[in-house]
């Protein structure tokens, strides 16, 4: 069964990350960045999950890095106290 | 000062000023200033010492920069270019036995690199590649249309990006290293221009085949963001404050030899002097405070790309590129028709004509664009002296 924070994670991509693919054939630890997310689409997307998720990423987590992966983006959302529950 | 500088300002006073009028007047490479660049062995200061180089700072190269820009913009535009490429091999070339053979072929042949990173049909945008690396059993081609490559016609590599695969969406982009003697360059366009006309930046079909060893191993995004990028705005803030200076410098012995004809009356020029002096003090300061805010990032990766240290470098340059204009500007209406003049010792118009490029090469309204972009999600500055 998939975690679900992952599946809201990706609800969040499909419509803000741009991707060439579709967000299906994306795995966990692809790299979203090899996939086609742009620097300017990393921005859409750090903004729309900051709104789906009502929080706000601090200065050091706005990076590149952080949004290089949905594992790297659950990993990020984690730290700042997001946890697993079903949307 | 380091001997670094000072065989700098050698060459910038003694042959790049001798040949500045002349390579603008005719478009044309400042061979005799890149020649003595050579010959001193300043072009692969920053390689590293476990690849021969003597491992100098970007500091280094902004201050050599800055120095050749008050002789001649096209020469420094050139050592600036070069240094990029330059910074961004040694940072990023990881242990690639190809590449580390190729930084000692940089010190030891004083090798000049030059860049392709534009191209036809992506708008503008170098984060973007139509063309692609395309690999088979170890080696490469590439075919790209670039509307520029600057110096191509004297240089010893370019360093151009393309899609990592042909599979590749066009943000997943590398950089790769071509030595001249394995590039075909088909001219398509001149470069006839307003200034920078000494960097002879033509457009090509560019040809190339290789070894996938000649290929940076970190992505180029990484590249662009932490050295790239960063770079480019400090070498060319370097250098733009070295035209802004010596135009400052003919504006000042202008209205100094009005004030020795009327002792104890204020030129008219002098109010306008003072205020651009003001203008060039703070271009100085920005300079400066992004190189040292450069110089604590430069040991993190995630600092180095993180959005802060970005707006803060695009910043760098669309400020340093528009204090340029203006302080240049003032300089001609203080040296009135004397400035206006191309044969007179007051002359501002080559060093007018060169500083109009700053706000066109990567065009100012491009990295607002971005810095709007970014700004979205920058936080504030959380403590002055943090």
């Amino acid at each position: 069964m998939s975690d679900p924070l992952k599946v809201r994670i990706r609800t969040v991509l499909k419509t803000a990350g741009s991707l060439q693919q579709g967000v299906e054939a994306i795995r966990d630890d692809s790299d979203l960045h090899a996939a086609g997310l742009t620097s300017h689409a990393t921005v859409s997307l750090m903004l729309a999950l900051e709104e789906a998720f009502d929080i706000e990423f601090p200065d050091r987590l706005l990076r590149r890095k952080t949004f290089s992966s949905i594992d790297a983006i659950a990993e990020a959302l984690a730290e700042i106290g997001v946890r697993d529950e079903a949307a | 000062m380091t001997p670094w500088l000072a065989a700098a300002r050698a060459v910038g006073s003694e042959i790049a000023g001798r040949y500045a009028d002349d390579v603008d007047s005719r478009a044309r490479f400042p061979a005799e200033s890149l020649a003595a660049l050579k010959e001193r062995g300043l072009l692969g200061i920053l390689v590293p010492v476990s690849a021969g180089g003597p491992a100098a700072d970007i500091a280094d190269v902004v201050a050599i920069c800055h120095e050749l820009g008050r002789h001649c913009a096209s020469t420094a535009m050139i050592y600036a270019m070069h240094q990029i490429q330059v910074a961004c091999i040694v940072r990023h070339a990881g242990t690639s036995p190809w590449q580390q053979a190729f930084m000692q072929r940089l010190v030891h042949e004083q090798l000049l690199l030059a860049s392709a990173t534009t191209e036809v049909g992506v708008g503008g945008d170098v984060r973007s590649s139509v063309c692609a690396l395309d690999e088979r059993r170890g080696k490469f081609r590439l075919t790209k249309q670039t509307p520029v490559i600057s110096y191509a016609g004297n240089c010893d590599a370019i360093l151009a990006t393309a899609r990592r695969t042909a599979q590749s969406p066009a943000s997943d982009q590398r950089l790769v290293v071509i030595p001249r003697a394995d590039a075909t360059l088909e001219l398509q366009e001149n470069w006839n221009t307003l200034g920078m006309r000494g960097t002879c930046s033509n457009g090509y079909r560019l040809l190339a085949e290789g070894e996938m060893g000649q290929v940076l191993p970190d992505a180029y995004a990484d590249i662009s963001a932490q050295t790239m990028l960063p770079m480019s705005h400090l070498v060319w803030g370097g250098l733009w404050l070295g035209i802004a200076s010596e135009a400052l410098s003919r504006a000042r012995a202008f209205v100094r030899a009005e004030a020795k004809r009327k002792p104890g009356a204020l030129p008219a020029g002098a109010g306008r002097l003072a205020q651009a002096t003001g203008e060039l003090q703070s271009m100085k300061s920005d300079l400066l405070s992004c190189l040292h805010q450069y110089e604590q990032a430069r040991a993190s990766e995630d600092v180095l790309s993180g959005i802060p240290f970005a707006v803060a470098m695009n910043n760098l340059k669309i400020l340093s590129s528009e204090k340029l204009v203006r302080i240049v500007g003032q300089a001609m209406l203080i040296c009135g028709l004397e400035g206006y003049r191309n044969d007179s010792i007051f002359s501002i118009g080559r060093l007018l004509r060169d500083a109009h490029s700053a706000v066109v090469m990567v065009s100012n309204d491009r990295i607002a664009a971005n810095n709007a972009n970014l700004g979205l999600v920058l936080r504030d500055d959380p403590e002055l002296l943090a």
